[in-house]
């Protein structure tokens, strides 16, 4: 036994093991990164991104101004003044998103509901001013008509789950 | 002036200086792309991709890391001493380069054919520790004091064993002369004879250029970066083009002491159709692969087990082997040169 280990130190057989396992990691195995800004990687439908607000088909919003997003925000970052509109319903006049303080929890969308507010599939944006970062009705509304296709089929994904 | 201009010394500045900025302007060059192969070759062993967003397959990465090294500011810690502290990456970076005049690349290809080449080689890259040791000191750096001490500890022991390296192979070349130590007969009992101490030479250079597992003068995760840590934009960059320039000295050194330098591999002489200098850079990239190869394989060694191993192994091993090796080729009167009958 002794003698056995004294030949393999010798021979440096474990090394020998370690420097075959680094080769075949090299040559014979995937690659597990991907070019990021060019390839990008799959995306669960549950997926939290930015917000965004939707409508309805007709271009009706959808947000009724029940404040339920900014009262279970934990992270307080939803601010919303409400009023009636000239034809009666209730409506926002003030819907705003605070990104640097939201912590991306996701309860403001299980709150909603009419699926108004949503975490939509994108992630990409970053901004170089933190003005940019406080959101108001206008971007979120702009973000659901962009991302509209992407978050009703996500939406629509995830519903026999819940 | 036709005087001047036609005088042989003149001839033989011109020339020189042609050649030497050639192989600067080469071993800079290869420097460069030992960086980037380096990062590519880590990157496939460990599955990831490597450099790749400038130029085409990153190809371009290198020379972007330098021009950024080249434009940031030099910072001098307020405690260091000036002088020494911006000498040693200085001197650390010519010595890398100056060892380089006795390379053979190919046949007759050689700055300075000198006979006592591997003696100069061996000693230019035994400077490279002084050049450690005043940065370690001048720093006025806990951390860079104590890469300073371990680098000079594991230089100087793992020259020990180099050295007697040298003498098996200088025994069975009969020469200090490097282009006369590719070109001496090697026959197959002799290779076999040599083989183990080209692996134990291939650690040793590991351990000489501080490269991993034995980079423990700059051990980042221990001591943050050794004796570079204070140590930032040309200066750094000067210690890090002196790092790869020997390593790629030493691997061209094991390519002329092992590898028979220039010639075609396995004595094919059908192959002999490239030229030398390819053989020459393909063998030393291959030893450079194996250094890069060993990084992405090897945990860095604990300092006692580094130190265990070349004064405990390696030194008697290799003192062993250098008796073993004279005494064959007493044994044989295969002693090059004159021989004893």
């Amino acid at each position: 036994m002794k003698f056995g280990n004294l030949v393999n130190s010798f021979l440096l057989v474990e090394i020998v093991k370690g420097f075959a396992l680094t080769l075949k990691y090299m040559f014979f195995m995937p690659r597990v990164t991907i070019n990021y800004p060019h390839e990008k990687g799959p995306l669960s439908p549950r997926f939290r991104g930015e917000h965004a607000l939707r409508r309805y088909p007709n271009g009706e919003e959808r947000c009724i101004a029940c404040k339920l997003c900014e009262a279970i925000c934990p992270a307080l970052a939803i601010t919303i003044e409400a009023e009636p509109r000239e034809d009666g319903s209730r409506r926002t006049t003030k819907y705003d998103i605070d990104m640097t303080k939201c912590i991306y929890c996701g309860l403001c969308q299980e709150a909603c509901p009419v699926d108004a507010i949503v975490e939509g599939p994108n992630f990409e944006f970053a901004t170089e001013t933190r003005e940019e970062l406080f959101y108001n009705k206008d971007k979120l509304l702009d973000n659901g008509d962009r991302w509209e296709a992407q978050i009703a089929a996500n939406i629509l994904a995830d519903a026999p789950y819940r | 002036m036709d005087l001047i201009l036609q005088h042989p010394y003149t001839i033989w500045t011109f020339w020189t200086l042609l050649y030497t900025v050639l192989i600067v302007g080469g071993v800079l060059l290869a420097v460069a792309y030992l960086t980037y192969a380096e990062r590519k070759v880590m990157g496939g062993m460990q599955r990831r991709q490597g450099p790749m967003t400038v130029g085409p397959f990153g190809l371009l990465q290198p020379i972007a890391d330098g021009l950024k090294l080249f434009s940031k500011e030099t910072i001098i810690p307020s405690g260091a001493h000036r002088v020494v502290f911006l000498m040693a990456p200085m001197m650390l970076f010519a010595l890398s380069l100056i060892a380089w005049a006795v390379i053979p690349f190919d046949k007759g290809w050689v700055l300075a054919n000198i006979n006592v080449g591997i003696l100069y080689l061996f000693a230019v890259s035994s400077m490279g520790v002084y050049g450690v040791i005043m940065a370690g000191w001048a720093s006025n750096s806990r951390y860079a004091f104590l890469g300073g001490l371990r680098s000079a500890s594991q230089m100087v022991s793992y020259e020990v064993s180099m050295g007697l390296i040298i003498v098996c192979v200088l025994l069975c070349a009969g020469s200090l002369n490097l282009q006369e130590i590719v070109l001496a007969p090697r026959p197959l009992w002799m290779q076999v004879l040599l083989f183990p101490m080209f692996i134990v030479f291939l650690v040793s250079i590991l351990a000489e250029t501080n490269r991993a597992p034995f980079d423990l003068p700059e051990g980042e995760s221990e001591i943050t970066g050794g004796f570079m840590v204070e140590y930032s934009a040309m200066a750094f960059a000067l210690f890090f083009l002196g790092e790869y320039a020997n390593m790629i000295l030493m691997s061209a050194m094991a390519t002329t002491l092992f590898l028979g330098g220039w010639l075609p591999p396995f004595g094919i002489s059908a192959l002999a159709v490239v030229p030398g200098i390819v053989w020459f850079a393909l063998k030393t990239a291959g030893i450079l692969f194996f250094f890069i190869w060993a990084r992405a394989t090897l945990p860095r060694f604990r300092y006692d087990q580094l130190m265990r191993l070349g004064w405990k192994v390696f030194l008697p091993l290799t003192l062993v082997w250098v008796v073993l090796t004279a005494g064959l080729l007493l044994a044989f009167d295969a002693l090059p040169g004159q021989g004893l009958s």
